[in-house]
């Protein structure tokens, strides 16, 4: 495990409302480290709707939910914060009594930081793959079914079958073929959402013969003890079914949103969200804060403007509880020479 | 005016249907287990339903962005839809539609 790294506050999800809570940390001179599981800052509006227009972002009539993630990035930018994507934060910890109070958050790939204030910004949950409701499939996960891919070497001399029609589908099927003792591909129809130049190459493989493509619904596993010997399928434009034998499923079908590690903070939870005060969104538990689409509290709604407006209060408080002896001052950033001295602008 | 919908367990519901919502919006706000996770964006698959075969030629044909997103949803069949591109209007009036694997909350 590596040494334990340091901070003001650790910020979990990187979703708009975590991201503008680096700012508003940033202002009041408080240092930020943030976690998620995706591999890019923007949470929803990044994964779910990068190209779709959003309306109602206080004085930008019309932004795209990646627009609006590249432009709360510039706007951070001056505060340094640490970002450590790819990463399920899954426990956090209290250490030390009094005025050492702070908090351990660990991660699923073990790493460890240590700040005064913990912020969840967890939004919806984690994304997580999609399961495919398939009777038993849990039997056979991490065993012969996998969502994702962490190590090729694991998928060496195994007899593949991949399931989706997207860019994960495709990659992989390009990725995994050369190392692969047979390689399969199977999609709901015979057109794909992937890039182009992907597509034809895949189609080129099952030109040569150097893979199968079925065009097909996937009916059921066959095996035993969690070891695959076959998938089951109906074909898409007839009513045959029949099997296609392997030892390996890999099934792409997109992400969902699951709440996750953050249930089992011991927080009081409201309907699965984090219940919090209006005053300082701090949640039941001293020092850990929560905004955004993972709280809640009467009257809340799930906008990117509320989420920006609770951030700005939980600052408030995160930098009494980092600098207890310091003096809180309001301040605009039109007319700071401090304030703008941070933004780099003075 | 309205739709019957039928859930995963086989059960029928009938549900008052209004104009200018989405199905989905109709089976949500009627309290029926329903993710529809992205809220109507036609971005996650989880409103995926499917429509009873005399109805099937009778709702707007599901554009290219329904027809990518389904590819996100299981089981999917020629009668599959996905609820939120499915606009309510008068003549939908006693719409059938079954709730789709997937599409529980
Ligand atoms: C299609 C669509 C359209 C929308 N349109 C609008 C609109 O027009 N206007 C509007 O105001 N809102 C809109 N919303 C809602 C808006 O996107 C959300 O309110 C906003 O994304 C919430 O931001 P957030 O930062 O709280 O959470 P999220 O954006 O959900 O981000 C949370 C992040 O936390 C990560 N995470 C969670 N748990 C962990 C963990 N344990 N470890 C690591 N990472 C974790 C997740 O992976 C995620 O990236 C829309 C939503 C959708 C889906
Ligand atoms: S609600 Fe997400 S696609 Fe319909």
């Amino acid at each position: 495990m590596s040494e334990i790294q340091e901070t003001d506050v650790v910020i979990i999800g990187a979703g708009p409302v975590g991201l503008f809570a680096v700012f508003e940390l940033g202002l009041l001179d408080l240092k930020c480290h943030l976690i998620d599981i995706l591999d890019k800052p923007g949470g929803q509006c990044a994964e779910l709707y990068p190209e779709k227009p959003i309306y109602d972002i206080p004085a930008l009539p019309i932004v795209t939910g990646q627009e609006l993630t590249d432009r709360l990035m510039e706007q951070i930018k001056p505060f340094g914060a640490t970002f450590h994507l790819g990463q399920m934060a899954e426990k956090i910890a209290k250490q030390g009594e009094g005025a050492d109070e702070c908090w351990i958050v660990t991660t699923d790939m073990g790493m460890q930081i240590k700040a005064k204030v913990i912020v969840i910004a967890a939004g919806g949950g984690s994304f997580v793959p999609k399961k495919p409701p398939i009777k038993g499939i849990e039997e056979f996960e991490d065993i012969s079914v996998f969502y994702a891919v962490r190590k090729m070497d694991r998928f060496k001399d195994k007899k593949i079958l991949i399931a989706g029609g997207g860019d994960s589908a495709l990659d992989w099927t390009l990725n995994l073929h050369p190392l692969a003792a047979s390689m399969a591909l199977i999609h709901r129809r015979d057109d794909f959402r992937a890039a182009p130049d992907s597509v034809n190459k895949m189609r080129g493989l099952v030109a040569n013969g150097a893979m199968d493509l079925h065009i097909a619904n996937i009916l059921g596993l066959n095996g035993e003890n969690g070891v695959l010997e076959s998938v089951s399928v109906k074909a898409s434009d007839s009513d045959a079914v029949y099997d296609i034998p392997c030892d390996t499923l890999l099934a792409f079908y997109g992400l969902t949103m699951k709440l996750g590690p953050v249930a089992e903070f011991g927080l009081n939870l409201h309907e699965n969200l984090i219940a919090v005060d209006t005053e300082k969104f701090e949640t039941s538990t001293k020092g850990v804060f929560a905004i955004g689409d993972i709280n809640w509290y009467p009257g809340k709604l799930k906008l990117i403007l509320s989420g920006f407006h609770e951030a700005a209060l939980m600052a408030q408080e995160a930098f009494r509880i980092v600098h207890p002896d310091k003096k809180l001052r309001f301040q605009y950033t039109t007319s700071s020479s401090d304030l703008q001295k941070k933004l780099g602008v003075a | 005016m309205h739709i019957i919908v039928t859930d995963r367990d086989g059960n029928d519901h009938t549900l008052e249907a209004l104009e200018g919502w989405r199905v989905m919006e109709i089976i949500r706000d009627y309290g029926l287990p329903i993710k529809a996770e992205c809220g109507g964006a036609c971005a996650c698959g989880t409103c995926h339903v499917y429509v009873a075969p005399e109805w099937v030629g009778r709702l707007y044909p599901a554009s290219e962005d329904e027809i990518y997103m389904l590819d996100s949803a299981f089981e999917v069949e020629k009668n599959s839809r996905l609820s939120c591109q499915i606009l309510f209007t008068p003549e939908l009036d006693g719409l059938r539609v079954t709730l789709a694997p997937g599409s529980e909350s």
